[in-house]
């Protein structure tokens, strides 16, 4: 018997973000990246358009970082003594871009320099030709003498400055709005909150198109469904129509995993959690696809396996199915 | 069309019997109206009132129930699309596939360790629910080898997999007394396989690729008398899947489409990467049996936790049980530190100190499983309840210095808590626990 396919009608449509700029558009970009712009929820290519496919981007640290599990050192090697080369690897690996996270301390120990962070984000820069991402240590003085001279430095590259919050956003995006960069805004996993931030930021001036939300989401197995059920609901609103919610959703699924004890313990742990490596590769893929099934646009990871893997999800995600 | 609480209780005997479990007619009504029940809880609606109401009470997504020795898996029942809506109800079973050619003694060596595989997570004990049994050497004798080399191993319940009637038929009388799930029906042995499924007992599983092809097989299966059936839309790609999961789903659920109100069953595939991702999918997205090609700790432990995730009441937060945590086996000299039982607080406190490597005492306090900001803010965590979390759980017999730390966020609380307990010291905390370790180290 014939069966309607049974279609939503959506009247809104999430924005359209892109990151990176080519030597044509005031950058050095060797090419950008577009996220956004869907007319329906994850992946229902049979009811709407799904013009970009989610992103991966890979998360590298200024200098070899002292607390990631040395699972991942290992996997990344020597590249993780240097970010240059570390971005290339990231490249390698499979990464559409690349998001370098600056650690509190340089690598002499002692606190990382407004200069040193610049270097570093050049030295990346000149190194791989992907998009790039920003993020400051998370400390708002701190993030503020940091990103203000890394933004001037890279005036036009239209890279995403992170992390915008409640408590310290305008310093931020009005070094994005200068100099022609983005920002992620980050709230803790709630919708009102994350509509609030955008507001805040929209605000100031800086056009929503050059906003990645970040709704913030714990690993599997700690509150990953809080964040996952977040995203479905703003996803829904955007789809509704709500222009506050209709900003693409950037998740830190590898930071998050390679936080719990899962991943970062291999002795001492039940027997029935199984093999360490395989089992925090495990993690950070099952959170990541999760997320992905509800609504993130850029998930960022950290082990280059999970990197192969969840590439291999999104290309099946994506593969629109013939009609009928 | 669905009728209202209001309507179908005008249908009912309206004698508040509680025949039904239900103290009232009316409390019956509204949840047969929420499709949460089903009529024939019912025993005394008369012949004309149950003809009306069935097309109205029975749930969009019809409950189907493996049983074999006193375990059961179900699933169905389902009433939302999306977890925040309400809840998803009935966790996907987890089922791990075996096949007949490979042996009565291999199938016992893999079924062995799946059986008895029990993992704990938060306090719970999470393990698999059954096997598949796959007939790939078409021998009804080899089959009934297979089954009873399982059962030697297991108790849980079945998933038959064989399309030739002669091979199923044998596996269900090895399987007699059970209701393992039969799969599977398709355009070309339906009518036998209805035939077994009605002899039986047994619920069948229908294959389709389409959704027109699943509701053709599903008529005239139930047209032959089976009711209880679970539909397999078979799909090559995730994103195929996910359609066609998530279409049968509105279907049932949005447009009450008989046809396809069954729940659905997903095969994850054959390679250990692909199928770790696929199930990881079809957890989140609608399916009721996931089976499984391998059997791995590393892999079954994070889909197991992937459900319990997925299937929480978002309406109740997860709680951990209140006492002493004791955290790298602390001494009596390590420092005593507070906070509330929502379990996402927990976590995020006990993990930043055990990252660490820093031994303490954690003082869960019973805060009715609020956040330590929504707590306070609510009264659920104040300078008594504190107190009587240190009394009750006797943590000054564990220690040797009567110091306790406070979460940043109540800082406010510390006066009255130096009041609360006059013979300890009482010291603020950071706000966020990943600043913890550093204060554990620079200040106590």
């Amino acid at each position: 018997m014939p069966v309607e396919i049974p279609k939503d009608t959506w009247t809104g449509a999430v924005r359209e973000v892109t990151i990176g700029a080519t030597a044509a558009e005031g950058g050095t970009r060797a090419t950008t990246v577009t996220i956004g712009g869907a007319t329906t929820m994850p992946f229902m290519h049979f009811e709407g358009s799904i013009p970009h496919r989610p992103l991966i981007a890979v998360e590298i640290v200024n200098h070899r970082p002292d607390d990631w599990s040395h699972l991942l050192l290992d996997a990344w090697g020597d590249a993780a003594n240097d970010p240059a080369a570390w971005a290339k690897a990231a490249e390698q690996a499979g990464a559409d871009l690349i998001q370098l996270s600056l650690n509190q301390t340089g690598a002499d120990g002692n606190p990382i320099t407004p200069e040193s962070a610049v270097a570093a984000t050049k030295a990346v820069l000149e190194a791989s030709g992907l998009p790039l991402m920003v993020f400051a240590p998370g400390q708002a003085e701190l993030d503020n003498e940091l990103l203000v001279p890394i933004a001037e430095a890279t005036k036009g590259e239209r890279i995403v400055l992170g992390i915008a919050e409640d408590k310290n956003y305008r310093t931020i995006v009005a070094a994005a709005l200068a100099n022609d960069h983005l920002v992620s805004a980050r709230t803790a996993m709630d919708v009102n909150l994350a509509k609030q931030l955008n507001i805040l930021i929209g605000d100031m001036g800086l056009p929503l198109d050059r906003v990645v939300m970040d709704p913030t989401t714990g690993a599997l197995g700690y509150g990953i469904e809080y964040g996952y059920s977040v995203m479905e609901r703003l996803r829904l609103a955007a789809l509704q129509g709500d222009a506050m919610t209709q900003l693409p959703m950037l998740v830190t699924a590898g930071y998050e995993t390679w936080k719990t004890k899962e991943a970062k313990v291999g002795e001492g742990v039940p027997q029935e959690w199984g093999d360490w490596t395989a089992r925090a590769i495990n993690w950070e893929v099952v959170t990541a696809v999760a997320l992905l099934e509800s609504g993130a646009d850029i998930v960022v990871l950290r082990h280059p396996e999970s990197i192969a893997r969840v590439r291999a999800a999104i290309d099946e995600l994506m593969a629109v199915p013939a009609a009928g | 069309m669905a009728l209202t609480g209001i309507q179908i209780y005008k249908l009912l005997p309206q004698t508040n019997c509680k025949d039904c479990g239900f103290p009232t007619c009316l409390a019956f009504a509204m949840k047969l109206a929420a499709k949460q029940v089903e009529l024939s809880s019912c025993p005394h609606v008369s012949e004309e009132a149950q003809a009306q109401l069935a097309e109205s009470a029975a749930p969009p997504i019809r409950l189907v129930t493996l049983k074999a020795n006193g375990h059961e898996v179900k699933a169905g029942n389902e009433t939302v699309m999306f977890r925040h809506e309400k809840t998803f109800y009935h966790k996907t079973g987890l089922f791990v596939r075996v096949r007949d050619d490979e042996g009565p003694d291999a199938i016992k060596a893999r079924v062995a360790p799946a059986d008895a595989y029990a993992v704990n997570y938060v306090g719970m004990d999470l393990t698999l629910d059954g096997f598949a049994i796959e007939s790939t050497s078409n021998d009804p004798a080899q089959f009934e080898a297979a089954i009873a080399a399982v059962r030697s191993a297991s108790q849980r319940p079945i998933i038959l997999i064989s399309r030739d009637p002669a091979v199923m038929a044998a596996g269900l009388k090895a399987l007699d007394g059970e209701s393992p799930l039969i799969y599977g029906a398709d355009a070309a042995n339906w009518e036998a396989m209805a035939a077994l499924a009605g002899q039986h007992s047994a619920p069948l599983a229908v294959i389709g690729a389409t959704l027109d092809d699943l509701a053709d097989l599903t008529q005239k299966i139930q047209g032959a008398g089976v009711e209880d059936m679970v539909l397999h839309p078979v799909a090559t790609t995730l994103g195929a899947s996910l359609a066609l999961n998530t279409q049968i789903r509105r279907l049932a659920l949005k447009k009450n489409f008989r046809p396809l109100g069954y729940p659905l069953i997903a095969f994850a595939g054959n390679d250990p990467v692909g199928e770790t991702i696929a199930a990881t999918q079809a957890i989140a997205k609608y399916a009721g049996f996931v089976v499984l090609d391998h059997f791995a700790p590393e892999t079954v432990y994070s889909l197991l936790v992937l459900r319990e995730n997925i299937y929480t009441d978002p309406q109740k937060p997860i709680q951990v049980q209140p006492g002493v945590y004791e955290i790298n086996n602390p001494k009596p000299e390590d420092p005593v530190m507070v906070t509330t039982n929502f379990s996402i607080t927990y976590f995020s406190v006990a993990n930043e100190i055990e990252g660490a490597g820093l031994p303490g005492w954690l003082l869960v306090t019973d805060a009715e499983g609020m956040s330590v900001l929504t707590a306070w803010a609510a009264g659920k965590f104040d300078a008594e309840r504190i107190a009587k979390a240190v009394k009750q759980f006797s943590i000054a017999d564990k220690v040797s210095k009567k110091r306790i730390v406070l979460p940043g966020h109540v800082a406010v609380l510390s006066g009255e808590l130096e009041e609360e307990l006059p013979d300890w010291e009482v010291r603020v905390g950071p706000r966020e626990a990943v600043d913890l370790p550093a204060f554990m180290k620079q200040a106590l």
